[in-house]
């Protein structure tokens, strides 16, 4: 029997919906208000805020004092290319594990994971000296492989996942029809699991994206992507909360953008063979 | 030409041998039948001959080939699997076109080749859907018609009608016979359903853990079973056997008969009953009867209706001519 809901009980449950949904949003939302106000206004009573003068005046003073778009395109190149250079390893990898799996599969998956558990700073010093060493500081090079190597159990968990779901004997039938390993995957396996790459492609482009620990400590100017701009803003002699919030919502409106756009194709992926 | 042998395979995942040493040959053209219950190997057993699992030792032979080191694909045989295994994301004349394309064949020829079979296999108005529009009964014969195109030495089946409701498989089953007919390439098929193996085969294969049990003609299995195990698995419904007493009056260990070799009488026969069900079904009835002292229910089959009911008493007389006598290990006395 399908459970009873009153129109009351419905108008409560959407009350408090509402509720927790700004709450959650409102971080966002102040930061986006402060940002079209001046430095001195930013700084007053959340009241007296919103009824002050509204201005582009940030926007304008940070787009002078840094270029924002060669943090931009360094984000880009970095976030892009490391989730391309994971899936490109990725999806062999999870096709071993997903249809020829052997004793020791699962260890080693378990193992993969183990290492998003490791706190980053553990391995700060060799890291940074190797990068030191190789001459790679301050490059996207070196940040595309870091991230890609960082963001790759994921990669690998989430086509393993996908891999999974897709049965064995569709590639079987595949191998009796003369296709090859390398024709079996990309004119099955991949068309079939394009939900799910989609939707990782997406999720480890908002996570490089949005990674802060290892673009901050790796670059200096020439490689600094978003991350950096907006910490640029955050300075021990004061904060400059109005030019701090647009440079944030700069730095954050592409990827916003682009996961408001790409949320069908997040959600059919993340639910990918949840209904058959 | 599609002459398979298998001399000596033997199949071991890890510690546990499903399949100990066996030797089989299919000859060119047969409609060869793998039956057994579930876990019987038959599945393994042509997953070893499509190339989908390596043999553990032993050797395969297709057209006198050896073939046991050959990848699928250079098999030349084609498969039609059980959960149609197409791919959702190809219309239909793709799919079909799939081996022809890894085969490097024309464009033309494909085009000819896919309507053919289209034509044949009632697909031509289907060509342009995907297979998840299409029925059970549509998307099976799409698997089927991808195994056409790519002209196999031989056809595999493995329980291909079994997703299928049972008056669609009735049907298929037919389609599957004039298939063989018409193109008289060896097929291999298998199956857990008796009928099924009954109905196509020229020769049944009955296995059981592994092992052969009996290879033979549908009616050479019937009339002549092996042993126990095959004269209990093919027929139905089931052979009764009995024990003791009455199988040592005719000097053997058991003794077998058939449910439609027993006449039923409420007046008089050999053996006195009790039925507990009868199962009306139009055509025949079938009896089961307890109390008889010769096993713990007999079935009998009685031709078009028979007017019994719960706890009636009937008489049931064997025609002696057709009683299957088997020794104490289960082997037929000739």
């Amino acid at each position: 029997m399908a459970r009873a809901v009153t129109t009351r009980r419905k108008a409560i449950n959407t009350v408090i919906a509402w509720i927790v949904g700004l709450m959650i949003f409102f971080p966002i939302l102040w930061i986006f208000i402060l940002s079209f106000h001046s430095e001195g206004d930013a700084i007053k009573r959340p009241f007296e805020v919103l009824t002050s003068q509204w201005t582009f005046e940030s926007y304008a003073t940070v787009q002078e004092r840094s270029n924002y778009f060669r943090h931009f395109w360094n984000s880009v190149v970095i976030s892009v290319g490391s989730t391309v250079l994971g899936l490109i390893i990725a999806v062999p990898s999870a096709w071993a594990m997903a249809f020829v799996p052997g004793k020791r599969t699962k260890d080693v998956l378990m193992w993969m994971l183990s290492t998003k558990m490791l706190p980053p700073v553990g391995v700060l010093l060799p890291i940074y000296l190797i990068c030191q060493n190789l001459g790679l500081l301050d490059t996207r090079i070196a940040l595309v492989f870091i991230l890609m190597m960082i963001n790759l159990p994921i990669i690998i968990w989430m086509l393993y996942t996908y891999f999974r779901e897709i049965p064995g004997e569709i590639l079987e039938a595949a191998r009796m029809d003369g296709a090859t390993l390398r024709e079996e995957v990309i004119y099955v396996l991949l068309p079939m699991a394009v939900p799910g790459i989609a939707s990782t492609l997406l999720l480890n482009i908002i996570l490089a994206w949005n990674e802060a620990f290892w673009t901050l400590t790796l670059t200096a100017a020439k490689a600094a992507p978003l991350t950096a701009f907006i910490a640029s803003y955050s300075s021990p002699e004061g904060l400059f909360y109005a030019k701090l919030s647009a440079a944030s919502i700069m730095a954050i409106a592409p990827i916003l953008i682009m996961g408001w756009f790409s949320q069908k194709q997040l959600v059919r992926g993340l639910t990918f063979g949840a209904v058959k | 030409m599609g002459r398979i042998t298998l001399d000596k395979v033997t199949k071991a995942f890890g510690e546990v041998e499903v399949i100990p040493p066996l030797d089989l040959t299919i000859d060119d053209g047969e409609f060869v039948v793998f039956v057994g219950p579930s876990g019987c190997g038959k599945s393994t057993l042509l997953r070893l001959i499509a190339g989908l699992e390596d043999v553990t030792s032993g050797e395969i032979r297709i057209d006198k080939q050896p073939a046991t080191h050959l990848p699928p694909a250079k098999r030349g045989l084609a498969m039609v699997f059980q959960s149609y295994a197409l791919y959702p994301h190809m219309s239909v004349r793709k799919n079909i076109a799939f081996p022809m394309k890894m085969a490097g064949i024309p464009e033309t020829e494909q085009n000819r080749k896919i309507e053919d079979a289209a034509r044949v296999l009632n697909l031509t108005d289907y060509l342009d859907r995907r297979p998840g529009q299409l029925s059970g009964g549509q998307r099976q014969r799409v698997a089927i018609g991808r195994a056409i195109v790519r002209e196999p030495a031989a056809f595999l089946f493995d329980e291909p009608l079994s997703n299928l409701d049972a008056a669609l498989r009735v049907g298929m089953r037919l389609e599957i016979s004039e298939l063989h007919e018409r193109l008289k390439t060896t097929m291999i098929y298998v199956t857990h359903d008796q009928v099924e193996a009954m109905t196509m085969a020229d020769k049944i294969v009955v296995l059981q853990k592994g092992v052969i049990e009996q290879v033979g003609s549908p009616l050479e299995l019937y009339n002549t079973p092996r042993n126990v195990f095959v004269a209990g698995f093919i027929g139905s419904p089931k052979m009764n056997m009995i024990e003791g007493a009455e199988a040592a009056k005719h000097d053997a260990h058991t003794i077998g008969i058939r449910p439609e070799h027993l006449a039923a009488s409420k007046e008089a026969g050999e053996w006195k009953g009790t039925v507990t069900v009868s199962e009306h079904l139009g055509s025949d009835t079938y009896l089961h009867v307890t109390d008889t002292g010769l096993a713990e229910t007999m079935t009998v089959r009685v031709g078009g209706e028979f007017g019994v009911r719960h706890g009636d008493t009937v008489y049931l007389t064997p025609d002696a001519t057709k009683i299957h006598r088997f020794d104490a290990n289960g082997l037929r006395i000739a």
